[in-house]
């Protein structure tokens, strides 16, 4: 059987379980397994009657006082009970913060270790090959897990359609009480920092700067285009770290999420995390020095070379254009 | 207080990538390398932590073939007291399980108060390397640590993880803990030429492990180019300059926002 994490808080239900319930329902089609949904919680668990639409068997409820916030230390023990009740083949789970936080733990109790981050998978005679993206997105794996079950496997955020999950079932609700020993962390109620002073969701034109802008001074030359054309200045991670532009000019999965009208990407690489943030984008554009840079996979138009040369003559033809 | 910093040496990010003859994994006959970017904000960290306790060890621990030595020697210029080198010529071919147990029978005796590491990877990315340790040494770990209250170092420790879409959370950890932290903790500082100097007389410890075999391995079968998924139309042709003037029309006469 397989098991699907379903990852929630206080009973309302982080969307991307929804695309893990798509990968499950895939592989299960594949391998001839059934599918049980696992959702630890404190109490009844509001959800569980929701999930249980869903083409599934089973959907157990894993239930203890500890498990009403999360903790990787309370998640691990509620997991491991129920994987060794119920012998699953697969623990599937979507690659999210929180599945990041535990899921390598649980899985080393067991003596495994997770492929994480897959972006899809084929069924080469029954065995299984996941897919993988590495080095920031610049070279794909193809995976193969050793030894016996369970295989633990995380897909990435969009790598499945969770309106693809299908339903039509009427899936038995389980509750499980399992144990959960000492938690040795203490947390604290989760919040969001003070309001952007800039509101990036509303802009129509957007010029974002990665690591290729190379110094602080040179942001100037970015601002410069983002004048010209009206547009507001966005940034990757790396050059919010470095504090050249304060961190609500982020744009990624830790940043603001942005769908304008035009997105020009200067010197950005084109990492997962950033392109969450931006692949709504109406227009795409890309100028990167690298032609195999992962941002031209995304891009709808591309200038490979260097953005330095790009600027200026971009300012240039625009002011000529308006004019 | 003692913090041992975990730091890996990976490809430098400028580098352009070949699939090597085995496709298994880069060609890195001349690739130029580096320090995994997250694990220089992890010393830093941990350097930040010695001085506002004022007292402490800093030992970084890299594991990976002779050139990793580099990292360390770094990490001792900008300050670090020790470092601790589990010499492994062939790492690459070991899985993040691997890795973890090896560094854990390496500084298991050092009895470290915290352990950090980056949050992952800039090659494979597992992101596990830490988490696993954490489990193998049997502490509490957390991930995406983004800042930490200096001064609730009693025992405690107060620490902020980063969760999604903007969102954080405070945590209390007791000691010793294992701590991942993200890129953008703090500014990192530069090597000083009396740090470089002073480098040159700490300790470098050698480790030559015997490394297990680990059964539910996961192994690459085939490392490849990406498939384009879009069809991008390029510009210019190569000359960045006619590329740009030919993207303004576009800007003018197809998306329409000049
Ligand atoms: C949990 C987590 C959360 C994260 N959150 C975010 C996030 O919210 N947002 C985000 O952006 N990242 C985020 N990251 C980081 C992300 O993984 C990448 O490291 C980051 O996006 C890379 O930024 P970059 O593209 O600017 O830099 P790089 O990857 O270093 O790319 C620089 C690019 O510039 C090109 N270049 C260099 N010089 C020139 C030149 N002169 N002309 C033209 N091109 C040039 C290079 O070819 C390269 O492609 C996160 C990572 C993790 C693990
Ligand atoms: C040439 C090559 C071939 C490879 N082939 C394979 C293969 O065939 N199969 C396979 O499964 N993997 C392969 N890998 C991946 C390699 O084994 C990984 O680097 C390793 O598994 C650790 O994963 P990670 O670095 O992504 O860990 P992550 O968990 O992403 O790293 C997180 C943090 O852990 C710490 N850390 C990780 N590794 C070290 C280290 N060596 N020393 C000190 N600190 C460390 C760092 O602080 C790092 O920031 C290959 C790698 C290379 C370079």
């Amino acid at each position: 059987m397989i098991l699907v994490f379903i990852e929630h808080k206080d009973c309302v239900l982080n969307k991307t379980s929804l695309e893990a319930i798509t990968a499950a329902q895939g592989i299960g089609k594949d391998l001839g397994l059934k599918i049980s949904a696992v959702i630890p919680c404190d109490k009844d668990c509001a959800l569980a009657q929701e999930i249980s639409n869903y083409d599934l068997e089973k959907v157990i409820m894993a239930k203890n006082e500890k498990l009403g916030i999360y903790t990787p230390d309370g998640y691990t023990d509620a997991w491991e009970q129920v994987i060794k009740a119920t012998n699953p083949t697969y623990v599937i789970m979507a690659h999210t913060y929180q599945v990041r936080d535990f899921a390598p733990k649980l899985a080393a109790r067991f003596g495994k270790e997770v492929v994480g981050d897959c972006i899809r998978y084929r069924n080469e005679d029954g065995k299984l090959v996941f897919t993988r993206r590495i080095f920031l997105g610049k070279l794909d794996a193809d995976v193969i897990i050793e030894g016996d079950a369970p295989y633990f496997v995380t897909f990435q955020s969009g790598a499945f359609r969770g309106d693809n999950a299908e339903k039509g079932g009427s899936a038995n609700i389980e509750t499980m009480d399992v144990e959960v020993g000492e938690i040795r962390m203490k947390p604290e109620a989760p919040f969001q920092e003070a309001k952007a002073s800039i509101d990036l969701t509303k802009s129509a034109i957007i010029v974002a700067v990665g690591r290729g802008i190379k110094s602080q001074e040179n942001i100037e030359k970015a601002q410069e285009l983002a004048d010209a054309l009206g547009a507001d200045l966005a940034a990757s991670r790396p050059i919010c770290d470095a504090e050249w532009l304060p961190i609500d000019r982020q744009i990624g999965s830790s940043g603001q999420t942005v769908a304008p009208k035009v997105y020009i990407a200067l010197g950005i690489s084109g990492a997962i995390q950033h392109i969450v943030g931006m692949k709504n984008a109406g227009t795409i554009i890309a100028i990167n020095k690298d032609a195999e840079a992962p941002i031209f996979d995304i891009a709808d138009y591309g200038i490979v070379g260097d953005i330095f040369d790009a600027m200026p003559v971009l300012v240039e033809e625009i002011k000529k254009a308006k004019s | 207080m003692k913090i041992i910093v975990l730091m890996k040496q990976v490809a430098n990010k400028d580098a352009v990538l070949r699939v090597g003859n085995d496709e298994k994994w880069i060609d890195e006959s001349d690739i130029a390398h580096q320090t995994n970017e997250s694990d220089g904000y992890a010393l830093e960290e941990a350097l930040r932590m010695k001085e506002a306790k004022g007292e402490g060890e800093v030992v970084v621990c890299t594991l990976g073939g002779q050139s990793a030595k580099t990292v360390i020697k770094d990490a001792l210029a900008r300050g670090a007291d020790r470092g601790i080198h589990i010499i492994v010529e062939n790492d690459q071919k070991l899985s993040p399980h691997q890795i973890a147990k090896t560094i854990a029978d390496a500084i298991r005796d050092e009895n470290a108060d915290l352990i950090f590491t980056g949050l992952q990877s800039d090659d494979a990315s597992y992101g596990q390397t830490g988490v696993i340790l954490a489990e193998l040494l049997g502490i509490p770990h957390a991930t995406i640590v983004i800042d930490i209250d200096r001064e609730s170092l009693n025992g405690n420790l107060r620490v902020k993880r980063e969760l999604e879409s903007g969102w954080y959370q405070w945590f209390v950890y007791q000691l010793p803990a294992l701590l991942t932290i993200q890129s953008g903790i703090s500014q990192i500082r530069y090597a000083s030429l009396k740090g470089i100097m002073a480098a040159k007389r700490k300790e470098i410890k050698e480790v030559t492990p015997t490394i297990e075999d680990f059964g539910a391995a996961q192994q690459i079968q085939k490392v490849y180019m990406p498939l384009k998924t879009k069809q991008t139309q390029m510009l210019g042709d190569g000359d960045v300059k006619r590329g740009a003037a030919e993207l303004v029309e576009k800007l003018k006469t197809e998306i329409r926002v000049i």
